[in-house]
């Protein structure tokens, strides 16, 4: 497994991670109050904030582990990495829109930046599950 | 609709024949990282026209002697 490759299941595994931890602490504090009116902010930041420290931490653990494999990007990574990224941005765009549209329709903020976050996070398993299709079972050609 | 690439190759032959060379020593003169070269020996991965003639160069044959296209249709080629 290229370094590359190792950064893909690290993002993948950080981003599922930190969705999973912010749902469960959210569906948590459901109890007493509604969805809507859950104190949402503070853990969207930490999962956010965490998942940033957590790959750039693991980046640096990695290259410490595998120094030799951290300098060796190739070719084949950037195009990997490109192909990945394309249809990621598809989610990215579906963010921007819903956030859009529902502000517009004046709905509660609670629902517009778990959107925009969940989008954010679909768009980052999706790049990742086709690079590491891509890694394993080679660019699909069109 | 995605498929798989056409374009195979004769690395593992090559590589069998004129054993003198590891995966590793070839990635090095080529440029690229082990992985590459065993995905391209795979089938896994088209290399680029610079790359190809650089493997060609390494097993001193010419380049379709390492990597040939398939046809879409097999039996135009009878």
């Amino acid at each position: 497994m290229t370094f590359e490759e190792k950064n893909v299941w690290l993002n993948a595994g950080t981003t599922l991670g930190a969705f999973l931890v912010y749902l469960a602490v959210i569906l948590g504090r459901t109890g007493a109050v509604p969805l809507v009116e859950v104190a949402y902010i503070a853990p969207l930041l930490w999962v956010i904030g965490a998942s940033i420290a957590a790959v750039i931490f693991g980046n640096i653990l990695m290259a410490i582990i595998w120094p030799r494999e951290a300098c060796q990007k190739d070719v084949r990574d950037r195009e990997i990495e490109r192909f990945g990224d394309y249809p990621g941005q598809i989610f990215i765009i579906c963010g921007g829109v819903s956030a859009m549209i529902l502000a517009m329709l004046k709905v509660n903020h609670f629902w517009i930046a778990n959107a925009v976050y969940l989008c954010f996070v679909l768009s980052g398993l999706l790049s990742s599950a086709v690079k590491i299709y891509s890694y394993r079972r080679g660019i699909p050609s069109c | 609709m995605l498929k798989q690439t056409r374009i195979s190759n004769k690395l593992r032959a090559l590589r069998f024949a004129r054993g003198e060379m590891t995966q590793a020593e070839r990635a090095e003169r080529v440029g690229v990282t082990r992985q590459t070269v065993i995905a391209i020996e795979q089938g896994r991965y088209s290399p680029s026209l610079e790359m190809a003639f650089k493997l060609a160069r390494i097993f001193e044959v010419p380049l379709d002697q390492v990597f040939q296209y398939q046809e879409e249709d097999k039996n135009e080629q009878k």
